[in-house]
């Protein structure tokens, strides 16, 4: 039987992790490659690093912490953050990555989708859509949050979906950072429009959040940063307690 | 000893290489290349492969001698290779993603896209699944029936002799995810990104 995913998501800036697990044993609590692999060790099903460095020179950094990384973990590792061309996604690729997320340039250029999934396979494209609810429906985000695009959620869900992404990470923009849950509405009506898998993300502030993405927001995999952080849960006690909740995981 | 990992054009072979010298350490030198030369005076080979069947032997293809140098080794001297996902689906006679695409022909098969049953399933089948361990296969050693390992595919290998199948697995279907064939082995998931238990089969593999 196919089991939900837990990942674990760092937030990387410059080559640092920006918040992170406050471990007293860790050499460098700052080091990405330290903290992916507490997480992998600790039964997490995949990593995902979200590169938020701001500054143009320092782009590059990003690139060793996932050489580093992809050295040490051997589960699967997401990649995301200023993902603008084929040639940004090959490099992250043979860098170790194993899957890249395209969050903005999908919406300004949506062929980046699909020339990127042809020529690396739909394997490793995530599309990454931020949904903000506005009345009854859901407008896209961009440029981590700033910019409403105006298009409809759903129907862009679906779109990527046909030029060939291979899952969509739903991040909902009103309740990332709140830790009040997911938007299991937003999640579960995106999970229903499309027929590849959903990560959902943005809002998670207990293991319950976890459930309900997945018995309510029918995602095959759900993502958290800050639940995970500072040592507040691991990993593993995320796992046991969605099975005891009849989830099924790999514990 | 001398593993040689194909390095045909065929997207992200990187994770296949990390977790080879992780488990190789200093003791089994691994050699990533497409140069026919080496891959003759290899003692065991690992087909890696990515994107689409037809992209995959569309590459294949390309590097001239390439098809005949690995049949060489795998069929003619009968030495160990290791197929990984779309690695392992190109041992078929054939395959259906993007387009009807004749494959190498060393293990009687087809290869068709998953039943999703009219959308009851997502595909690709991502994810962490758990192995059902058919037959005795050497590079099961000291793994256990259950285990889980790491898939990332929408086609699956459905070969002709079912005897060649080591491991399945259930999905929307009862699903293919390992064969062995004298010295020809295949695993429909990812060994690579598999965690301890997948860096145990790379192991097995290089002390077959």
């Amino acid at each position: 039987m196919l089991k939900n995913r837990i990942i674990p998501c760092l937030d990387v800036k410059n080559g640092r992790v920006v918040k992170g697990i406050n471990f007293v044993d860790l050499k460098d609590a700052g080091d990405p490659v330290e903290q992916a692999k507490i997480y992998s060790d600790g039964g997490a099903d995949e990593i995902c690093f979200l590169d938020i460095t701001a500054s143009n020179e320092n782009r590059d950094t990003i690139y060793d912490v996932v050489e580093r990384t992809s050295k040490k973990c051997f589960v699967p590792l997401t990649v995301g953050g200023g993902v603008r061309s084929i040639d940004d996604i090959n490099k992250l690729l043979n860098c170790g990555a194993d899957k890249v997320s395209i969050n903005t340039a999908a919406v300004e250029n949506p062929k980046v989708v699909l020339n990127s999934s042809k020529k690396f396979g739909s394997q490793c494209i995530v599309v990454a859509i931020d949904a903000k609810k506005n009345g009854d429906k859901w407008e896209i985000f961009t440029h981590g949050g700033r910019n409403n695009s105006g298009l409809d959620a759903l129907e862009y869900a679906k779109k990527m979906e046909d030029n060939g992404a291979g899952e969509l990470l739903v991040t909902s923009m009103d309740r990332d950072g709140t830790q009040i849950g997911y938007d299991v509405d937003l999640m579960s009506k995106i999970a229903s429009k499309v027929n590849i898998p959903l990560i959902a993300s943005g809002g998670v502030g207990n293991l319950d959040h976890l459930v309900d993405g997945i018995k309510l927001g029918n995602a095959s995999a759900v993502l958290a940063a800050s639940i995970f952080h500072y040592g507040k849960h691991s990993v593993k006690e995320a796992k046991e307690y969605l099975d005891s909740k009849g989830i099924p995981v790999r514990i | 000893m001398k593993v040689t990992i194909v390095d045909y054009n065929s997207g992200n072979i990187s994770s296949v290489i990390n977790s080879f010298e992780e488990v190789a350490k200093d003791k089994v030198n691994i050699e990533v290349t497409a140069d026919l030369n080496k891959i003759k005076s290899s003692d065991k080979v690992v087909l890696p492969g990515q994107g689409s069947f037809k992209s995959c032997l569309d590459a294949l293809n390309n590097i001239n001698g390439l098809i005949d140098t690995l049949s060489e080794f795998a069929i003619t001297n009968k030495k160990p290779l290791l197929g990984i996902c779309v690695g392992l689906q190109m041992f078929a006679d054939i395959g259906y993603e993007e387009t009807e695409t004749k494959g190498l022909g060393w293990i009687s098969g087809k290869v068709a896209k998953i039943d999703n049953q009219n959308g009851r399933y997502k595909l690709p089948h991502i994810g962490w699944n758990q192995i059902r361990i058919v037959k005795d296969s050497k590079i099961f050693h000291n793994i256990q029936n259950d285990t889980h390992m790491y898939f990332v595919h929408s086609y699956e290998f459905i070969p002709k002799d079912k005897k060649v199948i080591s491991a399945t697995t259930d999905y929307s279907s009862n699903i293919v995810c390992s064969v062995e064939k004298e010295n020809i082995f295949g695993t429909q998931f990812h060994p690579e990104k598999s965690d301890k238990m997948g860096l145990k089969i790379i192991d097995n593999f290089i002390n077959l």
